[in-house]
């Protein structure tokens, strides 16, 4: 624990800890632009340069070991002049073109010209010039701008694991490229516009289109996939300008998935503005008053056992909490949220569907087996804390089920449920790991034989050691940012209800699909389908009436994440047109059915819904969940069948929200274009 | 002037065998398992006795950096090694090349005895990209010492395991950096690393590492032999032994030549290369240690002492030992201008004072050169060269700054007039001779 002076405060600071870093405990901020704490220490933009007695020249804070009885001075003349000094070399080149940069009013540079920038220049030579290069679809660049700290090139390699970024060319001629100027591939691409503490890289999709100071931002939650990525909406009016990931240590860190961050034209376009009715087999405008009134009468005058409701991947647990409480009404125990058959459901207890060990858990197991697991497809930020956990060593990696490029080295052991069941009893297989961690993914879930496979990987977590008192790695990945929630909720078929299997496929008259798009639609017959939902996509095409409701920036929500945290999503703008938040829908239906429901407050809501569900009430916390559920899963047998696991959906297309959105078909063309051009698949 | 007996390279010129039969006769590889009975820290203080001072350019005591390395290179499981710097790219400087020439094996015996002394068991030799000949040459050296079995699992017979690899660098001018060099040795770009840690502490591949120049290697076999205080007999106090000097520019015979420490520079250029090209008064300059070092007007020439201290008197340095001769036809400005131009087109580009500073410096160089310039710019440019200075990873920077700062101090008056000429007459602005 060395102790140092740093202007005159005397400040002991843990080991290991860099002078810049004990600056900043100290409460001495120290200017710095290729210095990021996420990231290694590269030491060469010079601005964090500070005065340490007895050292002969100014030392790089950001990569000087703090040490004892160092006497450090950060605003002596001679740092003052090496600030202003680099300050001065940064922007010799810099094309000074702020009133059309993107970055303009958030720049790193523009806030440290204004603190240490000489004001005038003396550089009359001709500015470098370099061409704009070229990173796909997501990523604006404008390389004049650059000031080669590289962070982005640091966090491609370190981070997102893809190392495709670098730097070509010599001194003045460096230049930061993908060395073929391809797109990036990297599904973190996103966070390097944020990292880059000038106008470098910016984002594409959202060039020219607004000024960080005429946003409105609101705090949220991602709902792209089941991390539960903490957000920051920014909305000007009536739209949503961008996504910015906010820093949440245990969930994100400061990362957020491109799918999550790029998402927001999808909430522009393809909405469903008003309600509608089918007449004479065409979709027609209509009011509330008869769309509501249409859904009623259906309702009541069909017998309960005939009536089902799917809730889909996006759903807040108010809305959901709002349709179980519909349904009971009506006597209907045909209800899900698992609309993909994922084998979840509640009665084992919560330990059984939940990713137990949390995200940040990860960085404490030491050895890992992913069965029918795509972290990197279905939680991309999750998948980088396994890859930093890899990179400290020491990690072993198994994979059952498709052989993906994860960002690190796996052991592919085998494709589907026979290799995990002949893992189990080889007696020779023994891990030598004191915390194992079992990741069981969607791909191994989502299949008739799901639950088998559930009781086979819980079984394998038991004989692996993975649940000690201490320790619970039996984690279970969730693609839907729903389905936790509704899990916590008991939306699962009641005694004698249908899943969604059987509900889509004739099994009830009429089916309420909250937001459920992503099923086959092909077996509903005459079903009546009433569709409550954001967009106009697979449910909505299908439907007999819908009921336009609102995307996830447009109400108050909460939403559990895979680890079972539960976060508050918040209404950055309002519905569209004659849209509404969804609970309010369920509540105006219950009151045309006569039956309504008992709150009418969202506050009245959430506290009956705490009261059916005390978890969801413990905001940001992860209570451990009892991992008895594990052994009760491990006891429950069947036999699966010797299918492969197979991969899923394009993971830039699995929400109607995604679909919606021209970015993500980008990246999805660009992704294509990117296999022909390498010539990978011959 | 240097003896005959006091000479270590004896093979300078190549006018001898280079191969291991010539070199045997010469005394190389003469007992050397008796140096490798010797106590490891024994050989350490006897290099420190010797006051030998690295020949790469900083001028760092070698037996002091060997000092530096671990003792017990298995208490963490991470071996220790040598780094051999033959990357020698300093303009002027042409020194490590005679001795891997026409030496190899001087090189090789003392990489072994180095390695032995810092416990490494392996040592790298990088050698310049373009040094072609001299990479066969010492390939060659190397696979006749493994032959005779003087290095290899049972070096010289003393149990010893030693390994010698060649590997050769791109073209790369900071690459000649230590730190850069590990970087492109263990195949990444040649980026200075910054320092802590040292690569005494973590080097290359993460080990304990040393790097040394050639030349200082090269010598370490004759002063373990003939002893330490026989080395620091030679020279003055701190500047100690014989030093390889590489002249060129305007003399009539330029050379390469082992002399004293501290032989005064005169005696130098009119004993071993005939005098400057028009007589010692027609000197308008010398650059005294490579290009990266600042000029010395023929006035502090006369009687100049060519060694760390010496040199320094006058602000310069030893650097590389390479003199730089330029009598009185030289376009100084101009000359230091192209200096400029080879700094930013070597500075690798990472940190910023030297990535902009050097196109900054050598922008307003190339344009003092025609003196198409104002003379606040003088000063301008002296303070550029100072924000660089001393600011950066690496030395690059002050390599770059250093000449400038030599140009203005001595000739300014010749920056000035250039501006005069140029501003009463930009139309017909002389050129400085093509």
């Amino acid at each position: 624990m060395p102790k140092l002076t740093i202007d005159g405060i005397e400040i002991e600071v843990e080991n290991g800890m860099t002078v810049l870093q004990a600056c900043e405990e100290a409460g001495v901020e120290i200017p710095r632009f290729c210095y990021h704490e996420r990231l290694s220490i590269a030491g060469n933009c010079r601005m964090c340069l500070v005065e340490i007695e007895k050292m002969p020249k100014l030392a790089a804070s950001c990569a000087m070991p703090a040490g004892e009885g160092m006497v450090v001075h950060t605003r002596s003349d001679k740092v003052r002049r090496a600030r202003n000094n680099v300050m001065e070399f940064q922007l010799i080149n810099h094309p000074l073109d702020c009133p059309i940069c993107d970055q303009g009013g958030e720049c790193d540079l523009q806030d440290e010209a204004m603190a240490y920038g000489l004001g005038e220049g003396r550089f009359t030579e001709d500015k470098h010039a370099f061409e704009a290069k070229h990173m796909g679809p997501l990523i604006k660049t404008m390389m004049n701008r650059c000031i080669h700290c590289t962070r982005c090139v640091r966090f491609i390699a370190e981070i997102a694991g893809t190392e495709e970024m670098g730097a070509t060319g010599r001194g003045g001629y460096t230049e930061i490229m993908t060395y073929l100027q391809s797109a990036i591939t990297s599904e973190l691409s996103g966070n390097v516009i944020d990292l880059c503490p000038v106008g470098a890289l910016t984002s594409r999709p959202y060039a020219f289109s607004a000024r960080p100071w005429e946003l409105r931002k609101t705090e949220s939650v991602d709902v792209m996939d089941a991390v539960g990525s903490n957000i920051r909406v920014d909305s000007r009016g009536a739209a949503v300008m961008r996504v910015m990931p906010r820093n949440h240590d245990d969930v994100n860190e400061e990362w957020l998935a491109d799918r999550s961050r790029f998402i927001w034209d999808g909430l522009k376009s393809r909405r469903l503005d008003r309600p509608y009715v089918r007449k004479d087999g065409q979709l027609v405008e209509a009011d509330w008053d008869e769309a509501l009134a249409l859904v009623a009468e259906k309702l009541k005058s069909t017998d309960g056992a005939r009536i089902g409701a799917i809730a889909g991947d996006l759903c807040a647990a108010e809305e959901m909490f709002a349709l179980k409480g519909l349904m009971a009404g009506l006597g209907a125990a045909s209800l899900d949220c698992r609309q993909d058959g994922a084998a979840l459901e509640p009665s084992a207890g919560r330990a059984g569907y939940l990713f137990n060990p949390g995200i940040a858990g990860i960085e404490e197991a030491d050895a890992l087996m992913l069965i029918g697991a795509n972290p990197r497809r279905d939680a991309p930020v999750l998948n980088a804390r396994i890859r930093k956990r890899w990179l400290r060593g020491g990690f072993e990696v198994g994979l059952i089920g498709e052989n993906a490029d994860l960002t690190y080295d796996t052991t592919h052991l085998g494709a589907g449920p026979d290799s995990l069941a002949a893992l189990i009893d080889d007696e020779n297989y023994a891990g030598q790991s004191e915390h194992p961690m079992v990741i069981v993914g969607a791909d191994a879930l989502a299949r008739p034989d799901g639950a088998a496979v559930l009781a086979l990987a819980a079984k394998f977590a038991l004989k692996r050691g993975a649940i000690k008192p201490d320790w619970n790695g039996f984690a279970v990945l969730h693609n839907a940012a729903s389905r936790v929630a509704g899990l916590d909720l008991g939306l699962t078929p009641g005694a004698g209800g249908q899943d969604a299997a059987a509900m889509v496929s004739g099994g009830v008259d009429v089916l309420y699909l909250l937001g459920a798009d992503e099923i086959d639609m092909s077996g509903l017959g005459e079903t009546f389908v009433i569709y409550q939902g954001s967009h106009g996509d697979a449910g909505a095409h299908r439907a007999d009436v819908i009921l336009p409701g609102a995307a996830y920036t447009e109400k108050d929500g909460i939403y559990v994440n895979t680890e079972g945290r539960a976060q508050s999503g918040r209404r950055a703008v309002m519905p569209p047109g004659e849209a509404r938040e969804d609970w309010k829908i369920i509540r105006a239906l219950s009151g045309a059915l006569g039956a309504a429901l008992p709150y009418d407050t969202l506050e009245e809501l959430r506290a009956a819904m705490f009261q059916a569900a005390p978890v969801l009430a413990e905001l940001d916390s992860v209570p451990q969940a009892d991992a008895g559920a594990v052994q009760t899963l491990a006891g429950q047998g069947g036999s699966p069948s010797s299918e492969p696991f197979r991969g899923g959906a394009n993971h830039y297309l699995v929400n109607p929200i995604l679909r919606a959105s021209k970015t993500m078909h980008d990246c999805v063309a660009a992704s294509e274009t990117e296999q022909e051009a390498t010539g990978t698949d011959a | 002037m240097l003896s005959d007996q006091d000479r270590i390279f004896t093979n300078l010129y190549g006018f001898h065998d280079w191969r291991l039969e010539g070199a045997l006769k010469r005394g190389v590889w003469d007992n050397t398992k008796a140096l490798l009975a010797r106590d490891q820290d024994g050989i350490i203080d006897e290099m420190k006795a010797s006051g030998l001072r690295g020949r790469g350019g900083a001028g760092f005591p070698t037996g002091l950096k060997w000092s530096f390395m671990p003792k017990d290179p298995d208490a963490d499981g991470r071996p220790n090694y040598l780094v051999v710097n033959a990357d020698e790219g300093e303009p002027g400087t042409c020194k490590d090349r005679e001795i891997m020439r026409h030496e190899p094996h001087r090189l090789i015996e003392g990489c072994l005895l180095a390695a032995y002394a810092m416990r490494a068991h392996a040592a790298y030799i990088y050698i310049r990209g373009e040094f072609i000949q001299e990479r066969h040459h010492l390939e060659a050296a190397i696979a006749e010492a493994y032959e005779a079995g003087l290095i290899g699992k049972d070096s010289c017979g003393s149990g010893w395991a030693f390994d010698c690899y060649v590997h050769h660098g791109a073209g790369a001018y900071i690459c000649g950096e230590e730190t850069a060099l590990i970087e492109s040795l263990e195949g990444k770009k040649g980026m200075p690393r910054l320092k802590p840690p040292f690569p005494a502490n973590s080097g290359l591949y993460g080990c304990p590492s040393t790097v040394n120049n050639v030349e200082s290697i090269a010598v370490t076999g004759e002063i373990l032999r003939r002893g330490g205080t026989w080395f620091a007999g030679l020279g003055r106090p701190n500047n100690t032994g014989t030093k390889i000097f590489g002249i060129s520019g305007h003399v009539n015979k330029p050379c390469v030549v082992e002399e004293e420490m501290g032989v005064d520079l005169r005696e130098l250029i009119e004993t071993h290369c005939g005098g400057v090209r028009g007589g010692w008064d027609n000197l308008l300059a010398v650059i005294p240690g490579g290009s990266s070092v600042p000029c010395v007007p023929a006035e502090q020439c006369e009687s100049l002492k060519m060694d760390f201290d010496g040199l320094l008197e006058v602000k310069s340095g030893l650097g590389t030992a390479a003199v730089i001769v330029m009598d009185k036809s030289t376009d100084i400005v101009r000359a230091i201008a192209r200096l400029s131009a080879f700094y930013e087109h070597e500075s690798c580009g990472q940190c910023t004072p030297c990535r902009e500073g050097t196109g900054w410096m050598n922008r307003v160089m190339q344009r003092m050169a025609t003196g198409s310039a104002h003379k606040h710019e003088i000063d301008m440019l002296l303070d550029v060269t100072k924000q660089v200075e001393g600011h950066t990873i690496c030395a690059l920077g002050d390599a770059a700054a250093w000449p400038i700062q030599g140009l203005v101090r001595h000739f300014r008056h010749v920056i000035e007039e250039r501006i005069d000429e140029y501003t009463s007459n930009p139309a017909d602005a002389p050129v400085a001779a093509e």
